[in-house]
């Protein structure tokens, strides 16, 4: 098949998983939350320096936020169930 | 992207709850075995427990229970179609897993005297052990892997199995890692297959493809392995359907609230269950009450004292699903206050609740030689996490004792290279399907055609819009090595669900109440269908399903046992529709 057979969009989603980028301390060198998600969804933003939702694809189980040594991560019900 | 081979002895892949315990049993057979466990998440919060369990569903406690009475309960509840010998080899050694689980400070509930303080929650025994500080149990686990001296590696998603071209024996297994897409071909003399349910089955009612019963890790990438290996599954169409909290689609009642007073309730606050242990035929009557002018159903707790609905909240808000809370909170939901909305789940496979998996003995072996499983994914009907547990321990003895007394098989080139193929082509591809879009209609397609109520021409459409998911498959479109896992987990999920509508079509009777009910074959049949129905690859290639007579019960039930969990419902709620609004 052709490149053109494809085309794609890209739509946007609210994610359930928030970083307080003042409290993260990925940038020193903490990957726990990134370590911990089932669903590897977290990464870190290499423009930041700090942890970030990257794929919206959440279990809302919360290792990320119960493990997280900074208190910076906070989970919320994905908007669809909510 | 790179390719690497790595040697071991015995690979267990799942590092959720059978999987540790079948390595750390390995390394106590033989501590000079070299034993890996192979993690697609992570080993510290991966699988069904990741955050830890409220309690023992099926513990056999001498004083409380026996195992003879387990296995005529787990008989019953199954409809007569279980290996008994299965369930007995768990049965007998449940209290001696408790008691390791003990010593190795998973803390379970004790009355005063110190015994175990099990509740009745089952049809006919008392087999409930509540585990109110049971978050840390992954940490235990954990600890015994190190004390053990397992070899541990993470992110890497497994993709098939691998299996000698002349004895079939297993040989190992080939994997990705989630990152890098680097691939790996992991040689082992024998293999353990710990990868949990089929939790990505049915697409949930919220629409959110991972808003699951189930971890939605567990996608039944095992499932599909030990299908393309030429392993037996079995009871495929005993569906997993679980009675949950709409939309949050976590569990909340039967074996938390239960003990403490709480129940199902129809929407006039009536109980019409007389047991809320989750079987088919439960399942059914709470079917039946939902789409009846009497539903939805509800979990009733605001008639109990304000102390027990505290208890309640800090079990079911620190364990297992502790975003409940949350959800609740955010929908203006007090337990005290009024009844909670709940509706039935999405359609999986797992044997922990129903009976849906790999074949496998009373030594956790599979028909495929050097391969053994254990777990959600292994049939031993309704094993829960204890049995997954002791399974696990089987799984992990014989698989080294299998890697004791044979020698690794060589891995044919042609074999590697075929799958390298199949699992880097979705990233080396310009453009195509993502695979998001791919799974939804596929999740969407089990849905409309899969879910009980089953009628036979459903399920045959159902088989040819799946047919045609597999020309989608491939053209795949992965932008990075993590959507490779979900494209990769989409094939998967394809298998499952031909899985799951060919043994369907196979059976024809109904049996397990909602869980295989046939609309058109309404009426259970014992002289044709009290069997197994297996399912695997046959000699031609194709997908085949086939009858396994029953192996004689070892323990006799009664008659009267027998019909037990076909009367769950409550006599004067008996005609739903009847009842005035």
């Amino acid at each position: 098949m052709s490149k053109s057979s494809f085309p794609t969009a890209i739509q946007r989603s609210n994610v359930p998983v928030t970083i307080d980028e003042n409290k993260c301390i990925a940038d020193k060198g903490c990957t726990v939350c990134v370590e911990a998600c089932p669903l590897d969804v977290l990464a870190i933003n290499p423009l930041t320096g700090k942890a970030q939702m990257t794929f919206d694809e959440c279990w809302y189980c919360l290792p990320c936020e119960k493990d997280c040594p900074a208190g910076a991560v906070s989970v919320e019900i994905p908007y669809l169930l909510r | 992207m790179n390719t690497i081979e790595h040697a071991v002895d015995v690979l267990v892949i799942g590092g959720g709850t059978a999987g540790p315990m079948a390595a750390v049993k390995a390394k106590q057979v033989n501590p000079n075995l070299k034993v890996l466990l192979l993690e697609k998440a992570n080993v510290k919060r991966s699988g069904a427990i990741s955050m830890g369990m409220d309690g023992l569903n099926n513990a056999v406690i001498p004083g409380h229970a026996t195992p003879e009475q387990y296995v005529r309960e787990i008989t019953v509840a199954n409809d007569g179609i279980v290996n008994q010998k299965t369930v007995l080899a768990y049965a007998r050694n449940s209290f001696a897993m408790i008691e390791e689980l003990d010593r190795w400070g998973v803390k379970f509930e004790k009355d005063e005297t110190g015994d175990y303080a099990v509740k009745k929650v089952h049809h006919m025994g008392t087999y409930v052990l509540p585990m109110p500080e049971g978050h840390d149990i992954k940490k235990i686990l954990y600890r015994q892997l190190k004390r053990n001296r397992v070899e541990i590696t993470n992110r890497l998603v497994a993709t098939r199995l691998i299996v000698g071209q002349e004895d079939g024996r297993i040989a190992g297994a080939f994997a990705f890692d989630c990152r890098t897409a680097d691939f790996y071909v992991i040689k082992a003399k024998s293999v353990v297959l710990a990868t949990g349910a089929a939790g990505r089955l049915g697409l949930p009612a919220s629409g959110y493809l991972f808003g699951t019963y189930e971890n939605p890790t567990n996608a039944g990438d095992g499932y599909s392995m030990a299908y393309h290996a030429g392993a037996e599954l079995s009871g495929i169409e005993c569906f997993q359907i679980n009675p949950l909290i709409k939309d949050y689609n976590g569990p909340a009642c039967a074996y938390v609230t239960g003990p403490f007073g709480g129940y199902t309730a129809n929407s006039k606050g009536q109980r019409f269950i007389e047991c809320d242990y989750w079987s088919g035929q439960m399942m059914q009557e709470f079917y039946h009450e939902l789409e009846s002018g009497n539903g939805p159903v509800f979990l009733k707790l605001d008639h109990l004292a304000e102390e027990t609905i505290s208890s309640i909240e800090t079990i079911l808000h620190g364990n297992e699903r502790p975003s409940r809370g949350r959800f609740h909170a955010g929908r203006g939901i007090n337990y005290r206050e009024r009844m909670v909305e709940m509706h039935i789940s999405e359609i999986g496979l797992c044997s922990g609740h129903s009976a849906s998996g790999v074949w496998v003995d009373e030594h956790a072996a599979t028909t495929v030689p050097g391969l053994y499983a254990a777990g959600d994914l292994a049939c031993v009907p309704h094993n829960y996490m204890l049995g997954a547990f002791v399974y696990g321990g089987f799984a992990g003895e014989s698989a080294a004792r299998h890697a004791n007394e044979h020698g690794q098989i060589e891995v044919d080139p042609a074999q590697l290279d075929a799958e390298r193929q199949r699992v880097w082509a979705p990233l080396q591809r310009e453009s195509g399907l993502p695979p998001a879009q791919v799974e939804y209609k596929l999740r969407r397609m089990v849905n409309d055609y899969l879910q009980p109520p089953k009628v036979t021409r459903k399920m045959e459409i159902g088989l040819e819009r799946f047919d045609s998911i597999r020309d989608d498959l491939e053209v795949l479109h992965a932008n990075n090595p993590h959507e490779l896992m979900r494209a990769m987990e989409v094939h998967a999920i394809r298998d499952c669900a031909e899985m799951a509508a060919r043994a369907s079509l196979y059976r024809t009777e109904s049996r397990w109440g909602l869980y295989h009910a046939r609309v058109d074959y309404p009426e259970r049949n014992d002289a044709d269908w009290l069997v197994h129905v297996q399912l695997h690859k046959n000699a031609g290639g194709d997908m085949a399903c086939f009858k396994r007579p029953l192996e004689p019960y070892v323990i006799p039930v009664d008659d009267q046992e027998k019909t037990a969990y076909q009367r769950l419902r409550i006599s004067s709620t008996n005609t739903p529709e009847a009842v005035a609004p």
